[in-house]
Formats: C-alpha cells, sequence, structure tokens
C-alpha cells in the first residue's frame, strides 16, 4: 500500500494508538493537518501557543501513563516546543513532539521558518530524527515510541521536511524496533539485590527515599509492601509525592529544601537510606557532604548514569524499581527498627509543618482544596505555591500530582492540567499556580473554553514572584528587585475568555468559592489574595546541610 | 588522568554531533576524537582521549551509553593496548640544515613526504611521547605548522569489540 508521508505518520500514530494530539499548524505541517481533517481516530487539540501543546501533552502523558504528543510547524513553531521539551526530558515524561520541517532542497539555506530543531534540542531529547524520505516515516515513529515510553522514558522529537509528507512510498508498519544501541535493563541484578536486602536486614535507622522513578514503574505497592515489611519511614521528593499516601503513618512526607524537618532530620541520622528511582537532586540533598553522613546508601534506578553521579553509591541496583522491589521484598526480615520508629514519631509530634493564624493563608487554602476534594489531581506551576501544595496537600495517589520538578518550569501548570483532565475526563483537575506563573500561560483559557475542558484554577495571587521575593527578603537583605508584579483582575480575565472567575479575600469565602468552583460546569479561576509575603517553611537555604532548617520563629535568617 | 575509550556507533548523520556535544554539555574534557567507519559499514567507531578521574570516566561512559545509536563503550585504559596518532609536520628548512634534519627523521623512523627549499613536511606516526619527543626536536629548526589526527587505539590480544549482530 503506497501512502503520503502525511497519511503514513497518522496511520502509523494509529498503530500506537494515540488518540489525542495538542499543537498548531503553520507553513509546512498543513499537509498533515489536511489528512487530519480528513479522519476521526485522532483528536487534536488547538492550543494557543506551542508551548502549552508540549506541557499539554506532558500533562496528559504523566496523569495517563502513556505517550503524549504534540506537533508544531518549523522555526518559531518548533522553538517554541523548546522549554516544554526540556520540562518533560527534566521530568523523564514519554513525549513524542512532531515538528515540521523547510522542504530537504531548503534545509541548511535559512530558509523562511527554518531552525535546525535537532540540533536544538540535542541536549534535551532522549533521542531524535529527521527524516529523509517518506518510507522512513512508519519505523521512525515505531522507534520513537518504543525509545521515549521504555527504560527511563523521555521525549523524542520527529523533525519532518513538508516535501517528505507529500511524497508517497509503500506502507507497511514494522512489528518490532531494531536498535542495537538500546537495550534498558529491566531485572535487577541478584546478587546485588542479595546484598541489599542483607544491608536492610542489619540496618537499624533505615529510611526510603523515594523518587518519580516509582510511579513511572508503578510501584506505589511495592514501595508500601517494602516499607511495611522492615517498619521504615518514607520520604518522597516532589516527583514522587502520592507513591505513600501522605496518611500512612510511615510517611514523612518531601524531603529536601522545602521538606518537613522530620524528613531531613530522619535522612541525616539515618544508618541506611534505600534510593528507589530518585536521583540525588541538589534541591534533595543539599549539601552533599553532609547528606547522610552515617548511612550506606542503596539505589536503585533504571538509568545507570544516574548511580553514583552525584553521591557515592554502597550497593548499586540498576533495574525497573517495581521488578527490582519485588524481588529484594521477599528476603526481607522484621528489622530492629522499634526504637528509630519512635524516634521518627517524635519529631513528627515535635515538628509538624506549621502556619500561623493571621490573614488569608496558602498553606490553609490548599489544606481546604485538599479536604473538599482528596481526590483531585493537583498540577502546579512552579515557586511558592508550588512547594504549598507538595506539602498541605494530602496526597493519595501517585499520578495525581503533577508538577514540573527537575526544570521548575513557570507556566506549565495550566497547560498541564488541560491535557490531564483530557487525559481523565471524569476526574476533577486543580491548577495550583502563582499570579506570576499562571500569567506564563494564561492564553490557555481559550483552548480551556473551547474544548469545555473545565479545570480548576486556584491562583495564590500575592502581588509577587513569590519565591524570589522569599529569597530576596532572607538572602538580600529585602530588596526587592523586580518581583513586584502589577495588579491583574483575573476575574475580569476569566471572563474576557468565557471561563468562571472567583475572587477571595478572606479565609471565610475560601471553602465557598471552593465549592462554587467545583458546580460550575466551566474552566473557573479562583483569585486568591493571600497574605502577600508568607514565605515557604521551613526551609533549607541552597548549599546548606538538610538539618540547617529555618522556619518561621528562627526564620529571617 | 587520561583515559582512552572507544566507542562504536551506529553509522548515521548527527551522530557525530550527538557524542562530541556530550562531552561539552556535560562539562568533560575532549583531547581528541576521531572516528571512521569499522569492518562493518554499518558502524563507526570513535576513539576519545578524555581527562578527568575514574568518577568523571565512569559518568563519560555511562552518558554515552545512553545514546541511542551508541552500540558499545570500553575504556581501553583498563587494560593493554596499542595506540597511535598521525601528525603532519611543516618545519623550515634549508641546504644547510636539511641533513641534520633528515638524520632525525631516520632515527625516529619518520618520513619526509614533501621537500621544497625553504621547508620540508615529515610525516610520524606512533604513541604521543615518540611524537612530543620529535616535535622537541624540531623546535629548534622551528616548526611552521603541525596537523595531528588524534589518537587511535586498539586493545592488544584476540580479544575484540563487537559491535553485536548488525
Amino acid at each position: 500500500m503506497n501512502l503520503s508521508g502525511a497519511k503514513a505518520l497518522l496511520k502509523s500514530l494509529e498503530y500506537e494508538h494515540v488518540d489525542t494530539i495538542f499543537g498548531i499548524p503553520g507553513g509546512v505541517v498543513i499537509p498533515i493537518y489536511d489528512e487530519l481533517f480528513n479522519q476521526d481516530a485522532i483528536t487534536h487539540y488547538l492550543v494557543r501557543h506551542e508551548q502549552a501543546a508540549a506541557h499539554a501533552a506532558d500533562g496528559y502523558a504523566r496523569a495517563t501513563g502513556k505517550v503524549g504528543v504534540c506537533m508544531a510547524t518549523s522555526g518559531p513553531g518548533a522553538t517554541n516546543l523548546v522549554t516544554g521539551i526540556a520540562t518533560a526530558y527534566m521530568d523523564s515524561v514519554p513525549l513524542v513532539a512532531l515538528t515540521g520541517q523547510v522542504t530537504t532542497d531548503l534545509i541548511g539555506n535559512d530558509a523562511f521558518q527554518e531552525a535546525n530543531i535537532t540540533g536544538i534540542t540535542l541536549p534535551i531529547t532522549k533521542h531524535s530524527y529527521l527524516i529523509h524520505e517518506a518510507s522512513e516515516i512508519p519505523q521512525t515513529i515505531k522507534e520513537a515510541f518504543h525509545i521515549a515510553s521504555t527504560g527511563r522514558p523521555g521525549p523524542v522529537l520527529i523533525d519532518i521536511p513538508k516535501d517528505v509528507q507529500t511524497t508517497s512510498a509503500r506502507f507497511e508498519y514494522p512489528k518490532k524496533v531494531h536498535l542495537p544501541g538500546y537495550q534498558p535493563t529491566y531485572e535487577g541484578h541478584p546478587g546485588q539485590i542479595k546484598r541489599a536486602a542483607k544491608a536492610i536486614n542489619e540496618a537499624h535507622r533505615p529510611v526510603i527515599y523515594v523518587g518519580g522513578g516509582a510511579k513511572i514503574s508503578g510501584a506505589s505497592e511495592e514501595v508500601r509492601a517494602l516499607a511495611e515489611t522492615i517498619v521504615a519511614p518514607v520520604t518522597m521528593t516532589l516527583m514522587g509525592m502520592g507513591t505513600l499516601p501522605a496518611e500512612h503513618p510511615l510517611s514523612l512526607g518531601m524531603l529536601g529544601m522545602h521538606g518537613t524537618k522530620y524528613a531531613n532530620y530522619a535522612v541525616t541520622e539515618s544508618d541506611l537510606i534505600i534510593a528507589i528511582g530518585a536521583r540525588f537532586d541538589d534541591r534533595v540533598t543539599g549539601k552533599i557532604a553532609s547528606f547522610a553522613p552515617n548511612a550506606k546508601i542503596i539505589h536503585i534506578d533504571i538509568d545507570p548514569a544516574e548511580i553514583g553521579k552525584n553521591v557515592r553509591v554502597d550497593i548499586p541496583i540498576v533495574g525497573d524499581v517495581k521488578r527490582v522491589l519485588q524481588k529484594l521484598i521477599p528476603l526481607l526480615k522484621d528489622t530492629r527498627t522499634k526504637e528509630w520508629m519512635e524516634k521518627v514519631q517524635t519529631w513528627k509530634r515535635e515538628y509538624p509543618l506549621e502556619f500561623g493564624e493571621t490573614g488569608l493563608k496558602p498553606q490553609y487554602i490548599v489544606r481546604e482544596i485538599s479536604r473538599l476534594c482528596p481526590d483531585a489531581v493537583v498540577c502546579t506551576e512552579v515557586g511558592q505555591h508550588q512547594m504549598w501544595a507538595a506539602q498541605y496537600f494530602s496526597h493519595r495517589h501517585p499520578r495525581n500530582f503533577i508538577s514540573s520538578g527537575g526544570l521548575g518550569t513557570m507556566g506549565y501548570g495550566f497547560p498541564a492540567s488541560i491535557g490531564a483532565k483530557i487525559g481523565r475526563p471524569e476526574e476533577t483537575v486543580f491548577d495550583l499556580a502563582g499570579d506570576g506563573s499562571f500569567t506564563m500561560n494564561c492564553q490557555e483559557l481559550a483552548t480551556a473554553v473551547a474544548y469545555d475542558v473545565q479545570v480548576k484554577v486556584a491562583i495564590f495571587n500575592n502581588g509577587y514572584l513569590g519565591m524570589v521575593r522569599q529569597w530576596q527578603e532572607l538572602f538580600y537583605d529585602r530588596r526587592y528587585s523586580q518581583t513586584k508584579l502589577s495588579e491583574i483582575n483575573f476575574v475580569k480575565l476569566a471572563g474576557a475568555f468565557g471561563a468562571h472567575g472567583i475572587r477571595v479575600d478572606s479565609p471565610s469565602e475560601v471553602a465557598p468559592a471552593i465549592e462554587e468552583a467545583l458546580v460550575v460546569p466551566k474552566p473557573v479561576i479562583i483569585d486568591f489574595r493571600i497574605e502577600p509575603e508568607e514565605c515557604v517553611f521551613p526551609m533549607v537555604p541552597a548549599g546548606a546541610a538538610l538539618n540547617e532548617i529555618i522556619d518561621a520563629k528562627n526564620g529571617r535568617v | 588522568m587520561k583515559h582512552t575509550v572507544s566507542v562504536l556507533v551506529q553509522n548515521k548523520p548527527g551522530v557525530l554531533a550527538r557524542t562530541a556535544g556530550l562531552f561539552s554539555r556535560r562539562g568533560y574534557n575532549i583531547e581528541s576524537l576521531t572516528v571512521g567507519v569499522t569492518e562493518n559499514e554499518a558502524v563507526s567507531r570513535m576513539t576519545i582521549v578524555v581527562t578527568g578521574d575514574d568518577t568523571v570516566v565512569e559518568q563519560v561512559t555511562k552518558q554515552l551509553n545512553k545514546l541511542i545509536e551508541v552500540i558499545k563503550v570500553s575504556d581501553l585504559t583498563k587494560e593493554s593496548y596499542v595506540n597511535r596518532e598521525l601528525v603532519l609536520i611543516k618545519v623550515t628548512a634549508d641546504s644547510s640544515n636539511r641533513a641534520e634534519i633528515m638524520q632525525i627523521v631516520n632515527i625516529f623512523r619518520a618520513r619526509i613526504v614533501d621537500v621544497a627549499p625553504k621547508s620540508l613536511i615529515i610525516e610520524v606516526t606512533g604513541d604521543e611521547g615518540k611524537l612530543d619527543a620529535l616535535i622537541g626536536m624540531l623546535k629548534q629548526f622551528g616548526i611552521k605548522e603541525i596537523v595531528r589526527t588524534g589518537t587511535l587505539a586498539l586493545g592488544r590480544g584476540p580479544k575484540v569489540i563487537q559491535s553485536g549482530k548488525d
């Protein structure tokens, strides 16, 4: 069967079970959009900025576990995807980005809307392709989805020149891929698993440190089983939140820069860290030399390059964390952690997360959202509100907290929430946002309204780029250089796009506003006018050790 | 410390950029990089000399292995290996010192590949020590230009680095 490149592309996407694409058309992808017009297997969501297409595909992927797909034209369309691709790369999100390219005879000539997007995205993609012939399309799509979704997932970019889209070639979808250089290790080495079991059985003060890899691998049950078998506390990174429910007695919540004091104390005093699908990021470890100074470290990860990258590891296990844990757990005994757990529980009682009473407190708002819609999918932007969302929402499910952790992309949450809601339409999806972050992609209100994607946005409006302001307050003598934001009427903004807006100024209005947002059958923005100079505590200053924590009481360094 | 790393890659466009780019963006220092096709046309072999301690080289190796088109990476420095580099050196020479230069060239088993009234081009292969020694000897005559291929290396003995079934 002969098909045009554009048709072959869509047919190949169908073979990969793609039913959702986020994108914007442009000059060199018109042949693909023309084919989209003729079919109904794939729904294309027209966004208003390509960055949002990448973030929406990313949010869709994180919420569903499927590969997210976005599409853009050449040049500016493709470069607008870059932030979204980098975001997905840093958080290991399976994403396929399709870009149009100028015709093959013009490549390299600085043609109109030409950009070398495979070159630009080289360091932020797991792999990329520039297709030269229509006949390469099926094989390339097959490989791209395989690479994006297996091993340590990540974004793959496919650049398709316009003439390739219009040329005909024989179409046959390949049954398998042939990638001699790509063979991820899934099964952990049995000898290493035995060594890990021995170390765990001998430990007195173990701490389980869980990252995003546990979610990706679908290992929530195994993490819980591990913790309950050996009776060890579990702390999670931003990417790992929800792997063990926050209410679980063994959960210590988040660790690191804005982690709980008890999680950071536990890590510091531990004699064995069991790292699961985590990468010892600087926001997690604080000063490396003081990180868990007396602990042996077991590191389980599918990516061998993560092992030994930031910290010395005593027992590395390369493999899929779910499979490794399934092999490891039967080898474990009930360890002697009684004393240790008592100590951890004491810290938990002595140093709870807490906040003041005056004014409209962001932490209170997060708790109210958590109380009123405990099973909501929560997306966030980046900054203070993101940390409050991590700290104060009672995370229950692994794929329900969606946040740009590695790259820290402001403007991520809102388009990601649209993608998440499209992926899981039956569920309540909240974007917790700052006023600064939300404005970075607020044009997507148009998309949400156009497709009736009823996401609920809670803006923690403090009139500042709050996290930078906090650093300026604490470390730059309150010189608020370029962090004060001008006033925006978000209720009117919502109205202008056809969404619903609510403004909240006092604590008593919080619950009614959330309830209203949940029942209004529209995208909704709640503009919470929070205490403008509220800080995120506890906080470990950058470069300090995890037990050098400042909080609201000792605060103001 | 210097490590000589041999990398088998799929012979595809962009693979050199991908590999070399990895070094610069992760902050590793490449001393030299050579690339050419192997006994199997679909596969190229890169020889990369990188400086750094064992941790750095371990990271380099792991990051290289993550590239989809990289088939195999091995650190030759861990075992016994042969390494060679080819250098062309243009030296100032006239009738007064040509004989002396030729004598040095013979001692080093190098060759003269071009003669002109005021210059010579010398071709030499060898390991780094030999090349440095020859260049040192030629300095007194005035070196006008040098071009080097970068290091090539193969492990000694019957063991080979294979690309698999490809």
